[in-house]
């Protein structure tokens, strides 16, 4: 038996939004290349909706399976919603991860909220928009 | 789909021939070797053939050799019994960092029964320098276990100089050749060593048997208490059907060994030579020439092993990674790091080992594939992109 469900591989070989917003409004890093995977999140926001989402990942086949779904479920949910996705949420939709891969290549949701933070810390300083 | 197997340091495949010299083992010639009727000597006379042949592949005595389950067990006794019998002469035993786990938690085990271990570093290309083992060498040392190839990076250590150092010394020299034995010539003589691991799905003999020889004189403790199966040093029923195809699979080596190198050492070279001229930013790691013949190991920065090897698997082609995701214990190959390689250029870790079936058509299929595989993980990477805006990306 592979040790990736159909979904998992089905996100990793067709990864959705794989890519990078060009003046995005809040980035996300998670992880880092010594543990084995690390990821950032690019939001677009539209009245406080996510309008867009993309996603760049190093890492093994989890990661970006994990990072694709991330990017999937939150496109066009509220800031609010999209704060709630949690790993555990990720991995039931991607029909589980192996055992030993749910800590370290489930990182997609803490690097979409941290953009996510990241856009509201500069609203909040009244930035941009 | 075009298949193409280049996994051959996890397990080769089974020879035909050698499934063959099994079959009969399985049926009608299913005697304990210890039985003393004739369903006994059928078995007994087919662990004698076996224990020539496979004497014969390291130029050994046939009583010198002990059949175990494997590689693993084979270390784990040469390493735990060699020790343990010496442990009157003292509590001090030397290993190289880049050792197989079989031995490295072997030796951490010996810690725990109150032996000291020291680790012999390697260099860059993973390659020991016998001086630097002389330099741990104690008067209470009395084991020294250093391998005679790595299956990772390929690299063939200077077994040869080591043992010069530990025959002053009188200290046993044992060596896990299982990445060798099989697939170039080896002669315990000419090696000088006391003590050599080696199993048999390395070489297209079937997994779960291995051997572990031992020069006579050599005392050693054994793993298993039972029965008085192969002297005494490893109890329990043989295993004959396994132990009949590791002979097999030994005569075979002996016989065709220089044809296999003359097969695989270009097809490993054009890969060596290939692949980092394809693709910017690889790394061949191991030794560029001092390695095993079928071996091409390297390290594409920008993306992780396990990612790669998936992808090329959705290809048809079977690798392996020592990425930190690859390994169940997520963590990075221990012989990259001890090389000096750092952790996220380990991360890239692939390696190629060559078999009997691979063919240039193979090779060249490869060398068409990864290109576009690794331009795909690197248009996802961040570090990929990293590197391209810090403006040093070419080609």
């Amino acid at each position: 038996m592979p040790i990736y469900s159909k979904k998992v591989m089905d996100h990793f070989m067709n990864p959705r939004n794989v890519g990078e917003i060009e003046k995005p409004d809040g980035i996300g890093e998670e992880g880092n290349p010594v543990c084995g995977d690390m990821m950032t999140f690019y939001i677009k926001v539209k009245n406080n909706h996510l309008e867009d989402v993309k996603f760049k990942t190093f890492g093994c086949g989890a990661a970006i399976a994990v990072s694709s779904m991330v990017s999937e479920m939150a496109k066009g949910k509220t800031l609010e919603e999209a704060m709630k996705i949690t790993p555990q949420l990720v991995a039931d939709e991607l029909e589980g991860l192996p055992k030993n891969k749910f800590h370290c290549s489930n990182l997609g949701a803490q690097a979409l909220h941290k953009a996510i933070k990241d856009y509201l810390s500069k609203e909040k300083k009244g930035g941009k928009k | 789909m075009r298949k193409v197997y280049l996994d051959n340091a996890a397990t080769t495949p089974l020879l035909p021939e050698v499934r063959e010299a099994m079959v009969p083992f399985l049926e009608d010639m299913f005697g304990n070797p210890s039985s003393l009727h004739e369903w006994g000597d059928c078995g007994r006379d087919a662990l004698g053939e076996a224990r020539n042949q496979v004497a014969g592949l390291i130029g050994a005595d046939a009583e010198e050799i002990i059949f175990t389950s494997g590689g693993t067990e084979s270390n784990n006794l040469a390493i735990k019994g060699l020790a343990q019998a010496q442990q009157a002469k003292g509590k001090h035993v030397v290993v190289s960092a880049i050792e197989h786990f079989s031995v490295l938690h072997s030796a951490r085990t010996l810690e725990k029964w109150g032996f000291e271990v020291s680790e012999v570093p390697v260099d860059k290309y993973g390659m020991v320098d016998p001086e630097n083992v002389r330099q741990k060498l104690r008067k209470d040392t009395v084991l020294v276990s250093i391998m005679h190839a790595n299956g990772e990076v390929g690299t063939v250590e200077p077994i040869q100089e080591i043992a010069r150092i530990t025959r002053e010394r009188k200290i046993p020299f044992h060596t896990d050749a299982v990445a060798t034995a099989g697939t170039i010539p080896l002669d315990v003589g000419e090696l000088g060593v006391d003590a050599l691991s080696l199993a048999g799905n390395g070489f297209y003999g079937p997994k779960g048997v291995g051997a572990l020889w031992v020069r006579k004189g050599v005392r050693i403790m054994p793993l298993l208490d039972g029965g008085v199966q192969e002297g005494g040093r490893r109890a329990g029923t043989e295993n004959v059907p396994a132990i009949v195809g590791l002979g097999k699979a030994a005569e075979l080596a002996v016989a065709n060994m220089p044809e296999r190198i003359k097969q695989q050492a270009p097809l490993r070279d054009r890969l060596l030579k290939e692949l980092p001229a394809r693709i910017e930013r690889v790394v061949v790691t191991g030794h560029p020439q001092n390695r095993l013949p079928g071996h091409a190991s390297f390290c594409v920065e920008f993306i992780e092993g396990e990612s790669m090897l998936m992808l090329l698997n959705s290809r048809g082609i079977a690798v392996s990674s020592g990425s930190a995701c690859t390994s169940r214990a997520l963590k990075a190959s221990h012989v990259l790091i001890a090389m000096g390689l750092p952790h996220e250029i380990a991360q890239g870790s692939i390696l190629f080992t060559l078999g009997v079936n691979n063919t240039l058509e193979d090779i060249d299929y490869v060398l068409e594939t990864m290109p576009p595989i690794v331009d795909r993980l690197r248009q996802m990477s961040p570090l990929y992109a990293k590197f391209v805006k810090s403006g040093k990306g070419g080609k």
